[in-house]
Protein backbone atom coordinates (compact mmCIF):
# COMPACT_ATOMS: atom_id res chain seq x y z
CA UNK A 1 0.00 0.00 0.00
CA UNK A 2 1.68 3.58 -1.10
CA UNK A 3 0.21 7.24 -0.95
CA UNK A 4 -1.63 6.48 2.42
CA UNK A 5 -1.41 10.41 3.13
CA UNK A 6 -1.56 10.99 -0.42
CA UNK A 7 -2.58 14.80 -0.31
CA UNK A 8 -1.76 15.40 3.49
CA UNK A 9 0.22 17.84 4.91
CA UNK A 10 1.74 16.66 8.44
CA UNK A 11 3.58 19.08 11.65
CA UNK A 12 5.91 17.23 13.85
CA UNK A 13 7.59 18.20 17.11
CA UNK A 14 11.30 16.89 17.88
CA UNK A 15 11.73 16.13 13.88
CA UNK A 16 15.11 16.46 13.86
CA UNK A 17 15.80 12.81 15.03
CA UNK A 18 14.35 9.94 16.24
CA UNK A 19 11.19 9.17 16.34
CA UNK A 20 10.25 12.60 14.80
CA UNK A 21 12.67 12.09 12.48
CA UNK A 22 11.23 8.64 11.25
CA UNK A 23 7.53 9.99 11.20
CA UNK A 24 8.55 13.07 8.76
CA UNK A 25 10.71 10.15 6.51
CA UNK A 26 7.85 7.58 6.70
CA UNK A 27 4.86 9.99 5.86
CA UNK A 28 6.70 12.03 2.79
CA UNK A 29 6.94 8.12 1.80
CA UNK A 30 3.52 7.66 1.73
CA UNK A 31 2.85 11.25 -0.08
CA UNK A 32 2.49 13.89 2.79
CA UNK A 33 4.15 17.18 2.84
CA UNK A 34 5.77 17.71 6.06
CA UNK A 35 6.68 20.84 8.47
CA UNK A 36 9.30 19.88 10.79
CA UNK A 37 9.96 21.30 14.40
CA UNK A 38 12.66 20.96 16.22
CA UNK A 39 14.50 23.00 18.90
CA UNK A 40 17.93 21.83 17.95
CA UNK A 41 19.85 22.63 20.96
CA UNK A 42 19.98 21.61 24.75
CA UNK A 43 17.21 21.91 27.43
CA UNK A 44 18.89 22.31 31.05
CA UNK A 45 18.60 19.82 33.58
CA UNK A 46 18.91 17.59 30.47
CA UNK A 47 21.91 15.39 30.48
CA UNK A 48 21.36 13.83 26.95
CA UNK A 49 23.12 15.03 23.74
CA UNK A 50 20.86 17.84 22.11
CA UNK A 51 19.72 17.79 18.49
CA UNK A 52 21.42 20.23 16.06
CA UNK A 53 20.57 21.72 13.17
CA UNK A 54 22.53 19.71 11.59
CA UNK A 55 20.24 16.54 12.51
CA UNK A 56 16.76 18.51 10.87
CA UNK A 57 18.99 19.29 7.77
CA UNK A 58 19.72 15.76 7.66
CA UNK A 59 15.69 14.76 8.54
CA UNK A 60 15.02 17.07 5.52
CA UNK A 61 17.75 15.81 3.28
CA UNK A 62 15.85 12.30 3.86
CA UNK A 63 12.72 13.55 3.19
CA UNK A 64 13.57 15.23 0.06
CA UNK A 65 15.46 12.07 -1.51
CA UNK A 66 12.34 9.86 -1.16
CA UNK A 67 10.72 12.48 -3.20
CA UNK A 68 8.99 14.65 -0.23
CA UNK A 69 8.28 18.22 0.56
CA UNK A 70 9.56 19.70 4.07
CA UNK A 71 9.90 22.95 5.25
CA UNK A 72 11.50 23.10 8.63
CA UNK A 73 11.77 25.75 11.31
CA UNK A 74 13.91 25.62 15.01
CA UNK A 75 10.69 25.84 17.42
CA UNK A 76 11.64 25.11 21.21
CA UNK A 77 7.71 23.75 22.57
CA UNK A 78 7.68 26.07 25.31
CA UNK A 79 7.43 29.13 23.10
CA UNK A 80 3.74 29.23 22.37
CA UNK A 81 4.58 32.79 19.78
CA UNK A 82 7.58 30.63 18.20
CA UNK A 83 5.25 27.11 17.69
CA UNK A 84 2.04 29.41 16.20
CA UNK A 85 4.73 31.37 13.80
CA UNK A 86 6.15 28.38 12.68
CA UNK A 87 2.86 26.27 12.60
CA UNK A 88 1.34 29.07 10.56
CA UNK A 89 3.79 29.89 8.08
CA UNK A 90 4.28 26.10 7.26
CA UNK A 91 0.76 25.53 6.85
CA UNK A 92 0.61 28.41 4.20
CA UNK A 93 3.29 26.92 2.64
CA UNK A 94 1.63 23.60 2.19
CA UNK A 95 -1.96 24.97 1.80
CA UNK A 96 -3.45 23.22 5.58
CA UNK A 97 -2.87 21.00 7.74
CA UNK A 98 -4.19 17.49 8.43
CA UNK A 99 -1.77 15.26 10.94
CA UNK A 100 0.11 16.67 14.13
CA UNK A 101 2.72 14.40 15.58
CA UNK A 102 3.74 15.84 19.11
CA UNK A 103 6.74 13.85 19.24
CA UNK A 104 9.42 16.79 21.39
CA UNK A 105 9.96 15.36 24.22
CA UNK A 106 13.02 14.86 26.92
CA UNK A 107 14.30 12.82 29.56
CA UNK A 108 16.27 13.25 32.71
CA UNK A 109 16.76 10.58 36.16
CA UNK A 110 15.95 11.25 39.97
CA UNK A 111 13.63 9.99 42.48
CA UNK A 112 10.15 11.72 43.45
CA UNK A 113 11.62 12.86 46.80
CA UNK A 114 14.76 13.75 45.57
CA UNK A 115 13.73 15.81 41.78
CA UNK A 116 14.94 19.31 41.81
CA UNK A 117 11.93 21.95 41.49
CA UNK A 118 13.92 22.49 37.79
CA UNK A 119 13.70 19.19 36.92
CA UNK A 120 10.01 18.60 37.53
CA UNK A 121 9.43 21.86 36.09
CA UNK A 122 11.20 21.49 32.82
CA UNK A 123 9.74 18.11 32.76
CA UNK A 124 6.57 18.92 32.53
CA UNK A 125 6.90 22.24 30.66
CA UNK A 126 7.92 20.15 27.73
CA UNK A 127 6.63 17.15 27.63
CA UNK A 128 3.21 17.88 28.73
CA UNK A 129 3.08 21.71 28.38
CA UNK A 130 4.90 21.40 25.31
CA UNK A 131 2.26 18.73 23.84
CA UNK A 132 -0.61 21.02 24.95
CA UNK A 133 0.62 24.34 23.46
CA UNK A 134 1.32 21.85 20.16
CA UNK A 135 -2.29 21.08 20.26
CA UNK A 136 -3.66 24.56 20.63
CA UNK A 137 -1.82 25.82 17.73
CA UNK A 138 -2.05 23.55 15.05
CA UNK A 139 -6.13 22.70 16.09
CA UNK A 140 -7.41 25.66 14.33
CA UNK A 141 -6.13 24.51 11.31
CA UNK A 142 -7.64 21.24 11.52
CA UNK A 143 -10.52 22.80 12.40
CA UNK A 144 -10.73 25.12 9.71
CA UNK A 145 -10.00 21.96 7.54
CA UNK A 146 -12.80 19.79 9.20
CA UNK A 147 -11.01 16.62 9.59
CA UNK A 148 -7.70 15.52 11.14
CA UNK A 149 -5.51 12.87 12.77
CA UNK A 150 -3.43 14.37 15.88
CA UNK A 151 -1.14 11.64 17.55
CA UNK A 152 0.54 12.58 20.66
CA UNK A 153 4.06 10.79 21.51
CA UNK A 154 3.57 9.17 24.54
CA UNK A 155 5.72 6.43 26.56
CA UNK A 156 4.56 3.11 28.52
CA UNK A 157 5.31 5.42 31.12
CA UNK A 158 1.89 7.27 30.42
CA UNK A 159 0.13 3.95 31.30
CA UNK A 160 2.19 2.09 33.90
CA UNK A 161 5.21 4.11 36.46
CA UNK A 162 8.62 3.63 36.23
CA UNK A 163 11.33 3.83 38.22
CA UNK A 164 13.45 6.99 38.54
CA UNK A 165 11.70 8.85 36.51
CA UNK A 166 8.45 10.35 38.45
CA UNK A 167 7.92 13.28 36.87
CA UNK A 168 8.70 11.83 33.35
CA UNK A 169 5.45 9.36 34.03
CA UNK A 170 3.29 12.21 35.48
CA UNK A 171 3.98 14.13 32.13
CA UNK A 172 3.40 11.11 30.01
CA UNK A 173 0.19 10.05 32.03
CA UNK A 174 -0.91 13.68 31.69
CA UNK A 175 -0.45 13.60 28.18
CA UNK A 176 -3.05 10.70 28.23
CA UNK A 177 -5.44 12.93 29.77
CA UNK A 178 -5.28 15.86 27.68
CA UNK A 179 -5.35 13.46 24.61
CA UNK A 180 -8.89 12.24 26.13
CA UNK A 181 -10.70 14.89 26.62
CA UNK A 182 -9.11 16.72 22.96
CA UNK A 183 -10.59 14.11 21.36
CA UNK A 184 -13.73 14.68 23.45
CA UNK A 185 -13.77 18.40 22.19
CA UNK A 186 -12.58 17.96 18.63
CA UNK A 187 -14.71 14.54 17.87
CA UNK A 188 -17.25 17.05 16.01
CA UNK A 189 -15.14 18.36 13.99
CA UNK A 190 -14.19 15.17 12.59
CA UNK A 191 -10.79 15.00 13.79
CA UNK A 192 -9.26 12.55 15.92
CA UNK A 193 -7.24 11.92 18.27
CA UNK A 194 -4.91 9.03 19.82
CA UNK A 195 -1.59 8.84 21.70
CA UNK A 196 1.14 5.76 20.94
CA UNK A 197 2.96 4.37 24.55
CA UNK A 198 6.56 3.24 22.92
CA UNK A 199 9.03 1.33 25.45
CA UNK A 200 12.58 2.03 25.07
CA UNK A 201 13.22 3.24 21.57
CA UNK A 202 17.07 3.17 20.54
CA UNK A 203 17.12 6.60 19.72
CA UNK A 204 19.93 9.42 21.38
CA UNK A 205 17.39 9.47 24.37
CA UNK A 206 17.84 6.16 25.88
CA UNK A 207 21.06 5.66 24.23
CA UNK A 208 22.65 7.20 26.91
CA UNK A 209 25.44 7.00 29.94
CA UNK A 210 22.60 7.98 32.21
CA UNK A 211 19.59 5.69 30.82
CA UNK A 212 22.40 2.95 30.16
CA UNK A 213 23.47 2.84 33.74
CA UNK A 214 20.51 2.84 35.21
CA UNK A 215 19.54 -0.04 33.43
CA UNK A 216 22.81 -1.60 35.36
CA UNK A 217 22.76 -0.33 38.64
CA UNK A 218 25.20 -4.10 38.98
CA UNK A 219 28.03 -2.10 37.25
CA UNK A 220 30.53 0.49 38.30
CA UNK A 221 31.23 2.02 35.10
CA UNK A 222 29.27 2.97 31.68
CA UNK A 223 27.62 0.00 30.49
CA UNK A 224 28.21 -1.48 26.94
CA UNK A 225 25.38 -1.14 24.18
CA UNK A 226 25.51 -5.52 25.18
CA UNK A 227 25.09 -4.56 28.73
CA UNK A 228 22.40 -2.15 28.33
CA UNK A 229 20.51 -4.74 25.68
CA UNK A 230 20.75 -7.72 28.18
CA UNK A 231 18.77 -5.71 30.78
CA UNK A 232 16.65 -3.98 28.25
CA UNK A 233 15.22 -6.77 27.12
CA UNK A 234 13.73 -8.16 30.49
CA UNK A 235 11.64 -5.25 30.33
CA UNK A 236 9.45 -6.58 27.47
CA UNK A 237 7.67 -9.57 26.42
CA UNK A 238 8.73 -9.80 23.20
CA UNK A 239 12.58 -10.75 22.74
CA UNK A 240 14.32 -7.55 21.84
CA UNK A 241 15.77 -5.03 24.30
CA UNK A 242 14.33 -2.22 22.41
CA UNK A 243 11.66 -1.14 19.25
CA UNK A 244 13.34 0.62 15.80
CA UNK A 245 11.95 4.87 15.51
CA UNK A 246 10.29 3.27 12.14
CA UNK A 247 8.13 1.10 14.83
CA UNK A 248 6.53 4.20 16.37
CA UNK A 249 6.72 5.70 13.09
CA UNK A 250 4.18 3.11 11.52
CA UNK A 251 1.96 2.50 14.08
CA UNK A 252 1.12 6.45 13.71
CA UNK A 253 1.17 6.29 9.90
CA UNK A 254 -1.57 3.91 10.80
CA UNK A 255 -3.69 6.21 12.83
CA UNK A 256 -2.87 9.01 10.69
CA UNK A 257 -4.44 7.14 7.67
CA UNK A 258 -7.82 6.76 6.61
CA UNK A 259 -7.50 3.23 7.61
CA UNK A 260 -8.24 4.22 11.17
CA UNK A 261 -10.89 6.99 10.62
CA UNK A 262 -12.85 5.77 12.92
CA UNK A 263 -10.30 5.41 15.58
CA UNK A 264 -9.83 7.80 18.42
CA UNK A 265 -9.20 8.48 21.79
CA UNK A 266 -7.29 5.56 21.75
CA UNK A 267 -4.38 4.69 23.55
CA UNK A 268 -1.73 2.36 21.54
CA UNK A 269 1.21 0.59 22.86
CA UNK A 270 4.22 -0.16 20.70
CA UNK A 271 5.59 -1.99 23.33
CA UNK A 272 6.73 -5.49 22.74
CA UNK A 273 4.37 -6.09 25.29
CA UNK A 274 6.17 -4.48 28.35
CA UNK A 275 2.73 -2.72 29.67
CA UNK A 276 1.15 -6.44 29.84
CA UNK A 277 4.40 -7.84 31.18
CA UNK B 1 1.22 -3.17 4.56
CA UNK B 2 3.97 -4.97 4.70
CA UNK B 3 5.19 -8.44 5.31
CA UNK B 4 1.67 -10.33 4.50
CA UNK B 5 2.36 -11.11 1.17
CA UNK B 6 2.14 -15.39 0.29
CA UNK B 7 1.41 -15.43 4.27
CA UNK B 8 -1.59 -17.85 5.19
CA UNK B 9 -4.38 -16.69 7.42
CA UNK B 10 -7.08 -18.42 9.21
CA UNK B 11 -10.35 -16.30 9.85
CA UNK B 12 -13.30 -17.70 11.93
CA UNK B 13 -16.63 -16.72 11.29
CA UNK B 14 -15.40 -15.77 7.95
CA UNK B 15 -19.20 -16.04 6.22
CA UNK B 16 -19.96 -12.95 6.63
CA UNK B 17 -20.16 -9.62 8.12
CA UNK B 18 -16.51 -8.34 9.53
CA UNK B 19 -15.18 -12.16 9.09
CA UNK B 20 -15.44 -11.94 4.98
CA UNK B 21 -14.00 -8.41 5.58
CA UNK B 22 -10.83 -9.81 6.82
CA UNK B 23 -10.55 -12.34 4.60
CA UNK B 24 -10.80 -9.52 1.69
CA UNK B 25 -8.55 -7.11 3.70
CA UNK B 26 -5.81 -10.17 3.96
CA UNK B 27 -6.40 -11.12 0.39
CA UNK B 28 -5.61 -7.88 -0.99
CA UNK B 29 -2.47 -7.87 0.81
CA UNK B 30 -1.62 -10.88 -0.88
CA UNK B 31 -2.39 -13.58 1.55
CA UNK B 32 -4.22 -17.12 1.11
CA UNK B 33 -7.41 -17.36 3.41
CA UNK B 34 -8.51 -20.64 5.20
CA UNK B 35 -12.29 -19.48 5.83
CA UNK B 36 -14.12 -21.65 8.24
CA UNK B 37 -17.33 -20.87 9.73
CA UNK B 38 -20.97 -23.05 10.49
CA UNK B 39 -22.76 -25.32 8.50
CA UNK B 40 -25.39 -23.24 7.96
CA UNK B 41 -23.43 -20.63 6.81
CA UNK B 42 -22.35 -22.52 3.72
CA UNK B 43 -23.51 -20.71 0.91
CA UNK B 44 -21.69 -17.34 3.02
CA UNK B 45 -18.52 -18.51 3.25
CA UNK B 46 -19.09 -19.61 -1.10
CA UNK B 47 -19.52 -16.00 -1.25
CA UNK B 48 -16.75 -14.78 1.08
CA UNK B 49 -14.08 -17.55 -1.06
CA UNK B 50 -15.46 -16.30 -4.59
CA UNK B 51 -14.03 -12.70 -3.29
CA UNK B 52 -10.15 -14.41 -1.56
CA UNK B 53 -10.16 -15.84 -5.35
CA UNK B 54 -11.52 -12.48 -7.27
CA UNK B 55 -8.18 -10.98 -5.67
CA UNK B 56 -5.67 -13.33 -6.88
CA UNK B 57 -5.72 -15.36 -3.97
CA UNK B 58 -6.27 -18.59 -3.03
CA UNK B 59 -9.45 -19.75 -0.03
CA UNK B 60 -9.57 -22.85 1.67
CA UNK B 61 -13.45 -22.99 3.10
CA UNK B 62 -13.94 -25.04 6.23
CA UNK B 63 -17.12 -26.12 8.06
CA UNK B 64 -16.47 -26.23 11.46
CA UNK B 65 -18.43 -24.83 14.90
CA UNK B 66 -15.96 -23.15 16.79
CA UNK B 67 -17.69 -24.77 20.48
CA UNK B 68 -16.53 -28.26 18.63
CA UNK B 69 -12.60 -28.57 19.19
CA UNK B 70 -11.72 -31.73 17.00
CA UNK B 71 -14.22 -29.75 14.10
CA UNK B 72 -12.28 -27.07 14.58
CA UNK B 73 -8.72 -27.90 14.86
CA UNK B 74 -9.23 -30.40 11.63
CA UNK B 75 -10.44 -27.35 9.29
CA UNK B 76 -7.46 -25.90 10.41
CA UNK B 77 -5.36 -28.64 9.85
CA UNK B 78 -6.84 -29.44 6.57
CA UNK B 79 -6.45 -25.75 5.07
CA UNK B 80 -2.82 -25.95 6.21
CA UNK B 81 -2.32 -29.03 4.30
CA UNK B 82 -3.53 -27.32 1.24
CA UNK B 83 -1.58 -24.01 1.74
CA UNK B 84 1.28 -25.20 3.26
CA UNK B 85 1.68 -23.10 6.29
CA UNK B 86 0.32 -20.85 8.51
CA UNK B 87 1.09 -17.03 10.03
CA UNK B 88 -1.90 -15.11 11.65
CA UNK B 89 -4.91 -16.50 13.05
CA UNK B 90 -7.90 -14.43 13.54
CA UNK B 91 -10.28 -15.45 16.10
CA UNK B 92 -13.66 -13.71 14.73
CA UNK B 93 -16.24 -16.04 15.41
CA UNK B 94 -19.14 -14.45 17.97
CA UNK B 95 -22.89 -14.46 19.00
CA UNK B 96 -24.93 -11.82 20.24
CA UNK B 97 -27.96 -13.17 21.76
CA UNK B 98 -31.25 -11.59 23.25
CA UNK B 99 -29.96 -9.25 26.60
CA UNK B 100 -31.67 -9.48 30.01
CA UNK B 101 -30.72 -8.21 33.57
CA UNK B 102 -28.46 -10.43 34.49
CA UNK B 103 -30.28 -12.16 37.13
CA UNK B 104 -33.12 -13.13 34.73
CA UNK B 105 -30.39 -14.20 31.99
CA UNK B 106 -30.99 -17.74 31.40
CA UNK B 107 -28.28 -21.08 32.09
CA UNK B 108 -28.92 -21.36 28.57
CA UNK B 109 -28.25 -17.82 27.45
CA UNK B 110 -25.26 -17.80 29.53
CA UNK B 111 -23.31 -20.61 28.70
CA UNK B 112 -23.93 -20.46 24.61
CA UNK B 113 -22.30 -17.00 24.67
CA UNK B 114 -19.35 -18.33 26.57
CA UNK B 115 -19.08 -21.59 24.86
CA UNK B 116 -18.66 -19.62 21.10
CA UNK B 117 -17.19 -16.13 22.45
CA UNK B 118 -14.78 -17.18 24.87
CA UNK B 119 -14.20 -21.08 24.58
CA UNK B 120 -14.96 -20.87 20.57
CA UNK B 121 -11.95 -18.59 21.09
CA UNK B 122 -9.41 -20.64 23.11
CA UNK B 123 -10.48 -23.68 20.65
CA UNK B 124 -9.69 -21.81 17.41
CA UNK B 125 -6.19 -20.65 19.29
CA UNK B 126 -5.25 -23.92 20.27
CA UNK B 127 -6.27 -25.01 16.88
CA UNK B 128 -3.71 -22.72 15.14
CA UNK B 129 -1.32 -21.75 17.15
CA UNK B 130 0.99 -25.50 16.63
CA UNK B 131 0.95 -24.72 13.06
CA UNK B 132 2.57 -21.39 13.12
CA UNK B 133 6.08 -21.64 12.40
CA UNK B 134 9.58 -20.83 13.95
CA UNK B 135 9.57 -17.05 12.73
CA UNK B 136 6.44 -16.15 14.62
CA UNK B 137 3.04 -14.83 13.65
CA UNK B 138 0.15 -12.98 15.19
CA UNK B 139 -2.84 -14.23 16.90
CA UNK B 140 -5.79 -11.35 16.85
CA UNK B 141 -8.87 -11.85 19.01
CA UNK B 142 -11.85 -9.75 18.33
CA UNK B 143 -13.64 -8.59 21.40
CA UNK B 144 -15.93 -5.29 21.70
CA UNK B 145 -16.38 -2.42 23.49
CA UNK B 146 -17.94 -4.31 25.45
CA UNK B 147 -14.48 -6.24 26.36
CA UNK B 148 -13.75 -2.97 28.38
CA UNK B 149 -16.44 -1.92 29.81
CA UNK B 150 -19.99 -2.97 30.68
CA UNK B 151 -23.86 -2.07 29.34
CA UNK B 152 -27.06 -2.72 30.92
CA UNK B 153 -28.72 -6.27 29.90
CA UNK B 154 -25.46 -7.59 27.94
CA UNK B 155 -23.58 -9.45 31.70
CA UNK B 156 -23.59 -12.95 29.17
CA UNK B 157 -21.73 -11.42 26.17
CA UNK B 158 -19.42 -8.58 28.48
CA UNK B 159 -18.87 -11.46 30.58
CA UNK B 160 -17.18 -13.28 27.69
CA UNK B 161 -15.57 -10.16 25.72
CA UNK B 162 -13.74 -9.41 28.76
CA UNK B 163 -12.95 -12.98 29.35
CA UNK B 164 -10.73 -12.96 25.86
CA UNK B 165 -9.19 -9.75 26.91
CA UNK B 166 -7.42 -11.89 29.69
CA UNK B 167 -7.21 -15.00 27.39
CA UNK B 168 -5.19 -12.64 25.27
CA UNK B 169 -2.84 -11.11 28.09
CA UNK B 170 -1.80 -14.50 29.35
CA UNK B 171 -1.15 -15.63 25.75
CA UNK B 172 1.29 -12.57 24.74
CA UNK B 173 3.30 -13.89 28.18
CA UNK B 174 3.45 -17.38 26.82
CA UNK B 175 4.07 -17.11 22.86
CA UNK B 176 5.98 -14.04 23.34
CA UNK B 177 9.31 -16.57 23.29
CA UNK B 178 7.98 -17.78 19.93
CA UNK B 179 7.62 -14.62 18.28
CA UNK B 180 4.16 -14.79 18.00
CA UNK B 181 2.08 -11.53 18.76
CA UNK B 182 -0.99 -11.51 20.75
CA UNK B 183 -3.32 -8.92 20.04
CA UNK B 184 -7.64 -8.08 21.07
CA UNK B 185 -9.82 -5.71 18.90
CA UNK B 186 -12.90 -3.70 20.41
CA UNK B 187 -14.95 -2.69 18.17
CA UNK B 188 -17.97 -0.37 18.59
CA UNK B 189 -21.49 -0.97 17.10
CA UNK B 190 -20.22 -2.71 13.03
CA UNK B 191 -22.67 -2.54 10.33
CA UNK B 192 -23.50 -5.84 10.13
CA UNK B 193 -26.32 -7.95 10.25
CA UNK B 194 -25.75 -8.32 14.30
CA UNK B 195 -26.61 -4.61 14.49
CA UNK B 196 -28.70 -4.33 11.46
CA UNK B 197 -31.79 -6.26 12.87
CA UNK B 198 -35.02 -5.75 13.77
CA UNK B 199 -34.73 -6.78 17.38
CA UNK B 200 -31.69 -4.48 17.93
CA UNK B 201 -33.70 -1.52 16.07
CA UNK B 202 -36.81 -2.42 18.96
CA UNK B 203 -34.05 -2.60 21.77
CA UNK B 204 -32.66 0.95 20.64
CA UNK B 205 -36.01 2.52 20.32
CA UNK B 206 -38.45 0.94 22.25
CA UNK B 207 -40.31 4.33 21.97
CA UNK B 208 -41.29 3.73 18.59
CA UNK B 209 -44.08 0.79 17.66
CA UNK B 210 -41.70 0.10 14.52
CA UNK B 211 -38.30 1.57 14.14
CA UNK B 212 -35.74 1.48 11.51
CA UNK B 213 -32.30 1.64 10.64
CA UNK B 214 -32.73 4.93 10.85
CA UNK B 215 -33.89 5.55 13.80
CA UNK B 216 -31.85 2.92 15.61
CA UNK B 217 -28.87 5.29 14.18
CA UNK B 218 -29.51 8.33 15.99
CA UNK B 219 -28.91 6.30 19.08
CA UNK B 220 -25.81 4.77 18.49
CA UNK B 221 -24.72 8.12 16.70
CA UNK B 222 -25.39 9.89 20.43
CA UNK B 223 -23.04 7.52 21.65
CA UNK B 224 -20.06 7.91 19.89
CA UNK B 225 -17.64 10.68 19.88
CA UNK B 226 -17.51 10.84 16.14
CA UNK B 227 -20.21 11.76 14.21
CA UNK B 228 -21.54 8.33 12.98
CA UNK B 229 -23.53 5.71 14.23
CA UNK B 230 -21.70 2.51 13.30
CA UNK B 231 -18.00 1.56 11.65
CA UNK B 232 -17.86 -0.42 8.81
CA UNK B 233 -16.46 -3.79 8.85
CA UNK B 234 -13.15 -2.92 6.53
CA UNK B 235 -12.54 -0.34 9.56
CA UNK B 236 -11.94 -3.24 11.74
CA UNK B 237 -10.46 -5.32 9.50
CA UNK B 238 -7.73 -2.53 8.65
CA UNK B 239 -6.76 -2.30 12.20
CA UNK B 240 -7.07 -6.10 12.67
CA UNK B 241 -4.92 -6.02 8.99
CA UNK B 242 -2.02 -3.36 10.46
CA UNK B 243 -1.83 -5.64 14.00
CA UNK B 244 -0.99 -8.63 11.49
CA UNK B 245 1.75 -6.98 9.48
CA UNK B 246 5.50 -6.24 10.09
CA UNK B 247 4.66 -2.46 10.59
CA UNK B 248 3.10 -3.99 13.94
CA UNK B 249 6.18 -6.51 14.40
CA UNK B 250 6.51 -5.25 17.96
CA UNK B 251 3.13 -4.86 19.25
CA UNK B 252 1.65 -7.29 21.35
CA UNK B 253 -0.85 -7.86 24.31
CA UNK B 254 -2.76 -4.93 23.77
CA UNK B 255 -6.02 -3.65 23.28
CA UNK B 256 -6.60 -1.41 20.50
CA UNK B 257 -10.54 0.15 19.99
CA UNK B 258 -12.04 0.71 16.38
CA UNK B 259 -15.04 2.90 18.26
CA UNK B 260 -15.79 5.63 16.84
CA UNK B 261 -14.35 7.29 20.70
CA UNK B 262 -17.30 4.85 22.00
CA UNK B 263 -15.47 3.91 25.29
CA UNK B 264 -13.73 7.74 26.14
CA UNK B 265 -17.39 9.65 25.53
CA UNK B 266 -17.77 11.97 28.03
CA UNK B 267 -21.80 12.15 28.54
Amino acid sequence: MTGRLAGKVALITGAARGIGRSQALRFAQEGADVIALDLCGPVETVSVPASTPEDLDETARLVRAAGGRIVTSIVDVRDEDQLRSATDDGVTRFGGLDIVCATAGITSRGLATELSEAAWQTMLDVNLAGVWRTCKVTVPHLIARGSGSVILVSSIAGLRGLLGVAHYTAAKHGVVGLMRSLANELAPHGIRVNSVHPTNVDTPLIQNAAVASAFRPDLDREPTREEFAEAARSMNMLDIPWVEPIDVANACLFLASDEARYITAATLPVDAGATQR
Amino acid sequence: MSGLLDKVVVVTGAGRGTGRSHCERFADEGADVIAVDIASAATDLGVTAAEVEKRGRRCVTGLADVCDFEAVSAAVAAGVADLNRLDVVVANAGIHTAGAPTWELTEDAWRRTLDVNLTGVWHTVNAGVPHIGEDGGSVVIISSTNGLRGTANTAHYTASKHAVVGLARTLANELGPRRIRVNTVHPGAVGTAMVLNEATYRRLRPDLPNPTAEDAAEVLKARNLLPVPWVEPVDVANAVVFLASDEARYITGTQLVVDAGLTQKTT
